[in-house]
């Protein structure tokens, strides 16, 4: 599970002074359920989802990431989370099954528990043909998957996905979509950022829509659509992004 | 702090430094291959160009003696340069390298010459210009044999020996072993090489493993591992201090590997000395290692200055930028200490750089100073682990790791 509380992120510019990155977000997203985070590009996504895998430290508020607080536990935190983004890339000279061993390694796990699990989850994602090719030599695909295995080494119980599908074709991204369905179905807790109005209709179970670093409105596809009276999810992002608001 | 993570992550670097060329470029081929190209190559070259300007017969001019026939045929006749009568434009034709060296005789010279009391000979020569200077050491050599000559003529004349006006010779005699002079010749280029090459070593993998690991979004993939930030930072700080050890070791290896190869082809007996009466200079090994030791501590200074730099620049080209300017700070000071007449005392001790080549450069030469060994090896030391120290306060700095 995920608790954000008050999430603030202020970030200091020599030209721009302070920018309010992030303000005061909260939300709770469940296990076995898809939290999509909707918002245009610069409206504070990445950042909230960095501060959640502690890659950034929040300015003030906190969040509990499955059990552990971003802020005290930032190491155990890091240990149950799983983090894909189009900024997570892969180490071209390494392989495929160094790749994942690597980060399996660095999880703790040991050699033959690492070896039985590189081995599941080829069979899993259908890499048997390429884990032992060097990553600069892989397909987009075949380098998705990779990432994939890289993030499930560990059996994380947290998934954060930062624009996953950004930059690949249908294909790929629609093995991504697939993907996140299943994490859901396993239980695990799937936080999803994009800023594609039908990914997050067709996967997220709760949406946050999140505008110039505040937290606008929050609640399932239907919720949304009934508080805005917009006929898809593209015309209620619209109305509530607005300076006039959903009202 | 874990050493399992610490490990993992230097295993994972060192794997991948293996396969990427600009790393193997500048801590193993460049390392290996420098020693030999500056001893044998720049060696044979040097040797084969000044063989050839000695074997040159010397086009010169005279200038006057017209009334020294005597002069000008022994010169002639002596087989040892090509003399003419000097044209208007004699100083424009050895300018030009058409002439190598002119002499002046005065008026009268010969006759005055006779009488024990003849005016200056002035030679001529462009100086700098090796072809030049050579046909002008023949020439002095020429007229000092002539006035030894005329000199025992003058004694012999008035019935007093010839060994009069040199009643003694003054003979120099070496009796330092060939590893010390190989030191004293040796002992101010080999550490600048060898700090050179340890930073060249370090500033590879140091930038590909930042701002490389930035540029390519690899770094935020490993900051989603729980690694703790300081395991990261000394993982990627031994797989660069990696670096500078093996360009380091590559470089001996290489030195060495020349220096017998040099000494081979100059027949040196096992006492050093070279079979036809010549010397190849040998380097004591209790020196190198002496030097081996006082460069752990500057591997480790580079490495962490090079890792902090890297770290803070947002590409491998940024980094390049910072990390190329920096090779002149550490030239500057290798190179004051190959000077002549600089000597180590505590103050130069605590000047890093400086005080590691001037240490290597007495090292080599035999001269141990225990002190201020100790004062250099400490001070490096307590400067390499704030360098680290602020590698790693910049890893923990976000401004610094989501530079954009």
């Amino acid at each position: 599970m995920i608790e954000a509380r008050l999430l603030t992120k202020v970030f200091h510019d020599k030209k721009r002074g302070q920018i309010r990155a992030v303000e005061a977000v909260s939300f709770r997203a469940e296990p076995g359920r898809i939290y999509g985070l909707l918002g245009a590009n610069g409206a504070g996504k990445t950042t909230t989802l960095r501060m959640l895998a502690t890659l950034l430290r929040p300015t003030s508020g906190t969040a509990a990431v499955a059990g552990h607080d971003v802020v005290g536990e930032p190491d155990k935190v890091r240990a149950n989370v799983g983090f894909l983004a189009t900024s997570t890339a892969l180490y071209a000279r390494l392989t495929s099954r160094e790749m994942i061993a690597y980060f399996g390694r660095l999880n703790g796990l040991d050699e033959p528990s690492l070896r039985s699990r590189i081995s599941s989850l080829a069979d899993e994602l259908d890499m048997h043909e390429f884990l032992d090719r060097r990553c600069d030599k892989l397909s987009t695909g075949m380098k998705q998957k990779t990432s994939i295995a890289r993030m499930l080494v560990h059996d994380p119980q947290v998934m954060i996905f930062d624009e996953p599908t950004v930059g690949l074709d249908v294909m790929t991204a629609r093995s991504i979509v697939r993907f996140v369905r299943e994490c859901r179905g396993r239980g695990k807790t799937v936080i999803y950022s994009t800023h594609v109005m039908s990914e997050a209709e067709k996967l997220c179970d709760v949406i946050g829509i999140i505008h110039d670093g505040k937290l606008r409105a929050e609640g399932s596809l239907a919720d949304l659509l009934a508080r805005t009276g917009g006929p898809d999810l593209e015309e209620c992002f619209v109305k509530i992004v607005s300076p006039e608001g959903p009202g | 702090m874990s050493w399992h993570t610490i490990g993992t992550i230097y295993g994972k670097e060192l794997r991948d430094s293996v396969r990427d060329r600009r790393t193997l470029l500048s801590t193993i081929i460049i390392p290996t291959i420098v020693m030999p190209a500056l001893v044998l190559g720049l060696g044979k070259v040097a040797s084969a160009v000044i063989s050839k300007a000695k074997e040159e017969i010397p086009r010169i001019m005279v200038i006057g003696g017209s009334d020294s026939p005597g002069v000008r045929g022994e010169l002639q006749r002596s087989g040892r340069f090509k003399a003419e009568p000097a044209s208007a434009d004699w100083k424009s034709l050895i300018s030009e390298k058409k002439v190598r060296a002119a002499a002046e005789i005065p008026e009268g010279f010969e006759k005055a010459l006779e009488s024990g009391s003849a005016p200056p000979v002035t030679l001529y020569d462009y100086e700098g210009e090796l072809k030049s200077g050579l046909a002008v050491d023949q020439l002095r050599n020429f007229f000092i044999g002539m006035r030894e000559r005329a000199t025992a003529r003058l004694l012999t004349a008035r019935g007093l020996p010839a060994t009069i006006a040199r009643p003694f010779e003054v003979k120099i005699a070496n009796v330092a072993p060939p590893e010390k002079i190989g030191g004293n010749l040796l002992g101010g280029i080999v550490p600048y090489i060898i700090i050179l090459l340890c930073f060249m070593g370090a500033m590879s993998p140091a930038m590909d493993l930042t701002a490389g690991e930035k540029e390519r979004g690899t770094m935020e993939t490993l900051l989603c591992s729980p690694a703790a930030r300081t395991d990261i930072v000394l993982g990627k700080f031994c797989m660069v201090l990696t670096g500078s050890l093996v360009a380091v070791a590559c470089s001996l290896v290489s030195m060495g590997v020349s220096l017998v190869v040099v000494g081979a082809s100059f027949g040196v007996n096992p006492a050093g000395q070279a079979g036809h009466g010549g010397f190849a200079p040998t380097i004591d090994p209790v020196g190198m290692l002496g030097v081996l030791a006082m460069v752990a501590p500057v591997a480790v200074l580079f490495s962490a200055v090079l890792l902090a730099v890297s770290l803070f620049a947002k590409s491998f080209k940024e980094a390049q930028s910072y990390a190329g300017p920096m090779v002149f700070a550490i030239i500057i000071p290798a190179i004051v200490g190959m000077l002549p007449g600089i000597d180590l005392n505590l103050r130069l001790a605590l000047v890093p750089i400086l005080n590691i080549s001037l240490v290597c450069k007495e090292m080599l030469s035999g001269v141990w100073h225990w002190g201020y060994i100790s004062a250099i090896f400490g001070s490096t030391a307590l400067y390499a682990a704030a360098a680290l120290a602020l590698a790693v306060k910049m890893f923990r700095c976000e401004d610094v790791i989501f530079r954009t």
